[in-house]
C-alpha cells in the first residue's frame, strides 16, 4: 500500500505520495550534483577553490570565460531543456496511451529540425532566425500530423502510426536539403540533425526560461485532467472534465513546450522518449506524471552532456548521439515489448 | 416537471443516425429501467442525458437548463454516468480509481478534504470492495472490477446517476448485490436510471421501466403493465408466457421452449 499523508491548512487540502515526494527531490538532487560535476567539468577541471573565487567576482580571465560564459549557460540549457522534453513527453505518451506516442518518435523534434535547416539552407538564415524557424516547423508538424491523423478518423492513437511516418520523411528531406548544400552552410546546418548543448549562450537559456514559465507552469496545472483523460473520454467527461477543451489546451501547450526546447538544443533524441517512462518506474504510480517526468528529463540530459564530453574529450561529442545511443537500445526493447503485447 | 428530461431528441455519430424525434423524462426519485435489445441505443440514450453525446436536434434538459449550458463540473456534481465500457489507467490501485469519483467536488488546492475520504471509504463499504481497497484494478476479475467502477460512481455521490449495464459480469448473487444496492440509493432519495439485459430483475427493481427497439420508446410506465408477452414479442421478436414472479408478483418471462417457438414463427 502506497503511503500517503495528509496536508491540511485553512483552504488547502491535500494529499501527498510520499514516495512521489521522496523521488522528486531525489531526482532534484542527483540534477544538482550532475550539474556540480558539470561545473568541476570532466575534461578541463575547475578546483572548486577557483570555482568560488570566479563566483565572488575574481579568477583568471579564460577562467572566468570557461565557467560563467560556456559551462553555466550550457547546463542551464542542458536542465531546462531536459526538463521540457520530459514534460512533452509524458503529455503526449499519456494522451496517445502509447509510449511510443513521443514528440521525438512522431516527428515533432524532426520537423523543428527541418524549419531550422531550411531557415539555413534556402534562405541563409543565421542562428537566431534558424531558432525561431525550428519552433515554427516543430509546430507546423505537429498540425499536419494531428490533421492527417484526425481526416483518417479513429482518434488520437492513429497518431503515433501517421507520425511515425511523417517523421521518416522529414528525416530524408533533412538529409537532402544537406546532401545539396554547399559546405560552410551544410556544416551548420548538420548541427541541427544531432541535438546539441555546444555553444549554448545565456541568451538560450533566458529565452528558454521565460519560453518554459510561459508554457510549462500551465501545463502542470493540467496535469490532473491528463490523469482523468487516461481513463476515457466518457468517464473524464461524466466526472466533470470539459474533455476537448482540456485536450486541445494540453496539445497546443506542449507541442510549444518542446518545439521550444528543440529550437534550443536541435533534435535531442529519445529524452521525450524514456523520461517519462523511467519516471513512472521510479514513482510505481498509475500513468505518466508530469513534474516527476520533467525532472528525469533534466537529469538524463545533463548527465548524457556530461557523457558526450567525456567520452572523447577533449572533442565535443553533441550530447544527441549519447541519447540517441542509449535511447536507441531502450526503444528497440519498447517496440519488441509491444511487439509480444500486439498493441503497437 | 423533471429535473431530467431529453425532447425530440436526434442522436447520431458520424455517419449513423440512432435516433430521430426521441422525448424522453426520467421521472424524479424513480428507478428507471431502460430495457430493449443490442445496438437499440440504449448506451447512446445514456450518453445523451448525460451530456456526453450532443444531439444533432433537440435538447436534454437538467434542472430546467440545457446541458449543454452548464460546466462540465456543475453537470458532474449533479449527474453521474458509468459507461458501458470503462477503462482503467495502468497499475492504478481501487482505492485511487474510486477517489477520482471525487474530482468534480475537488479543486486546485482542495483535492482530499475529510469529506473526500469519507466518501470513498462510504462507497468502498456499500459496494462491497474495501478489502480490496489497495489491490490494482487490473488484476481483479470482472466482477470485482465493476463493483469498484460503481462505487467510483458512488464517490461521486449526485442525486442522479446513470448506470449502463452495471450487472453485466457479475454472478447471480453479485448482479442482486447491486441491484438491491441502486435500490437502497433510490430509497435514499436518489434517481437511478440503469440499462439491464435480464427482463425479469428489471421488472422487479425498476420503477419506471422503458422499452426501447430501433431508436425508438416503444413502451414506458410501472413494469407490470409495460412487460408483455406482446411487448416481448415485438421488441425481441421472442416468443414467450409472462407470469407472476412468485417471490414478488412482479411479471416474470418465460421464453417459449425451442419447438413451441419454431411452430410460431415470432413477429418484429
Ligand atoms: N462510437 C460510435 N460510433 C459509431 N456508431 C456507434 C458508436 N457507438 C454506437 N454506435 C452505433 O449506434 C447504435 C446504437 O448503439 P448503442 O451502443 O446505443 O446500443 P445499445 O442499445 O447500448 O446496445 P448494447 O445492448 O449492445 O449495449 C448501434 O448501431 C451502434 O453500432
Ligand atoms: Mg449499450
Amino acid at each position: 500500500m502506497r503511503r500517503r499523508i495528509p496536508l491540511r491548512a485553512p483552504g488547502v487540502a491535500l494529499r501527498l505520495d510520499l514516495r512521489t515526494v521522496g523521488v522528486a527531490a531525489a531526482l532534484v538532487v542527483v540534477a544538482m550534483l550532475a550539474a556540480g560535476v558539470a561545473v568541476v567539468g570532466v575534461g578541463v577541471r575547475l578546483p572548486p577553490a577557483d570555482i568560488a573565487e570566479i563566483l565572488t567576482g575574481g579568477g583568471r580571465r579564460a577562467d572566468r570565460f570557461l565557467l560563467l560564459d560556456l559551462r553555466l549557460p550550457r547546463i542551464s540549457v542542458g536542465l531546462l531543456a531536459g526538463a521540457a522534453f520530459g514534460l512533452s513527453g509524458a503529455v503526449f505518451q499519456s494522451l496517445s496511451r502509447n509510449p511510443l506516442g513521443s514528440p521525438d518518435i512522431i516527428g515533432f523534434t524532426t520537423g523543428s529540425a527541418s524549419g531550422a535547416v531550411l531557415a539555413i539552407l534556402v534562405f541563409g538564415a543565421g542562428p537566431g532566425v534558424a531558432a525561431g524557424s525550428a519552433i515554427a516547423g516543430g509546430v507546423l508538424t505537429a498540425i499536419v500530423v494531428y490533421g492527417l491523423a484526425a481526416l483518417g478518423g479513429g482518434g488520437i492513437r492513429r497518431i503515433v502510426l501517421v507520425g511515425i511516418g511523417i517523421a521518416a520523411m522529414l528525416v530524408a528531406v533533412n538529409s537532402y536539403l544537406i546532401s545539396r548544400a554547399r559546405l560552410e552552410e551544410a556544416t551548420a546546418a548538420t548541427v541541427w540533425l544531432v541535438g546539441t548543448l555546444n555553444g549554448r549562450t545565456w541568451e538560450y537559456a533566458r529565452l528558454l526560461g521565460l519560453a518554459l514559465l510561459v508554457l510549462a507552469v500551465p501545463l502542470l496545472l493540467l496535469g490532473r485532467r491528463l490523469r482523468m483523460l487516461e481513463m476515457g473520454d466518457d468517464v473524464a467527461r461524466a466526472l466533470g472534465v470539459p474533455v476537448r477543451w482540456s485536450r486541445m489546451a494540453l496539445v497546443g501547450l506542449a507541442v510549444a513546450v518542446c518545439a521550444v526546447a528543440t529550437a534550443a538544443t536541435g533534435p535531442v533524441a529519445f529524452v521525450a522518449l524514456s523520461a517519462p517512462q523511467i519516471a513512472r518506474r521510479l514513482t510505481g504510480a498509475a500513468g505518466l506524471q508530469l513534474l516527476p517526468s520533467a525532472l528525469t528529463g533534466a537529469v538524463l540530459l545533463v548527465l548524457s552532456d556530461l557523457l558526450a564530453q567525456w567520452l572523447l574529450a577533449p572533442a565535443q561529442l553533441p550530447v544527441g548521439v549519447v541519447t540517441g545511443a542509449v535511447g536507441g537500445a531502450y526503444l528497440a526493447w519498447l517496440l519488441s515489448l509491444q511487439w509480444r503485447k500486439g498493441t503497437t | 416537471m423533471t429535473r431530467l428530461a431529453g425532447t425530440d431528441l436526434t442522436l447520431a455519430y458520424d455517419r449513423r443516425v440512432v435516433a430521430t424525434g426521441l422525448g424522453v423524462r426520467i421521472p424524479d426519485g424513480s428507478f428507471t429501467v431502460i430495457i430493449g435489445p443490442n445496438a437499440c441505443g440504449k448506451s447512446t440514450l445514456l450518453r445523451a442525458l448525460s451530456g456526453l453525446l450532443a444531439p444533432r436536434a433537440g435538447a436534454v434538459v437538467l434542472d430546467g437548463a440545457a446541458i449543454s449550458s452548464y460546466r462540465a463540473k456543475e453537470v458532474a456534481r449533479r449527474l453521474g454516468l458509468l459507461p458501458q465500457t470503462a477503462v482503467a489507467p495502468e497499475g492504478i490501485s481501487v482505492a485511487d480509481l474510486v477517489a477520482r469519483g471525487r474530482y468534480p467536488h475537488q479543486k486546485l488546492l482542495r483535492q482530499w478534504t475529510p469529506e473526500d475520504e469519507q466518501q470513498v471509504a462510504a462507497a468502498l463499504d456499500a459496494t462491497g470492495v474495501t478489502d480490496l481497497a489497495d489491490r490494482a484494478v487490473d488484476e481483479l476479475s470482472g466482477g470485482q472490477r465493476q463493483r469498484v467502477w460503481m462505487a467510483m460512481a458512488l464517490a461521486q455521490q449526485t442525486d442522479i446517476l446513470l448506470l449502463d449495464e452495471p450487472t453485466t459480469y457479475l454472478d447471480i448473487a453479485h448482479q442482486m448485490d447491486v441491484l438491491d444496492l441502486c435500490a437502497d440509493l433510490n430509497d435514499a432519495g436518489r434517481t437511478l436510471v440503469a440499462v439491464l439485459h435480464d427482463l425479469n430483475q428489471a421488472a422487479r427493481y425498476a420503477t419506471h421501466l422503458i422499452a426501447m427497439k430501433d431508436g425508438a420508446i416503444v413502451a414506458e410506465g410501472e413494469p407490470g403493465a409495460v412487460v408483455t408477452a406482446e411487448l416481448v414479442r415485438s421488441v425481441y421478436g421472442l416468443a414467450c408466457e409472462v407470469i407472476p414472479d412468485p417471490q414478488t408478483g412482479t411479471p416474470l418471462v418465460v421464453p417459449a421452449g425451442r419447438t413451441a417457438r419454431r411452430a410460431t414463427p415470432a413477429g418484429g
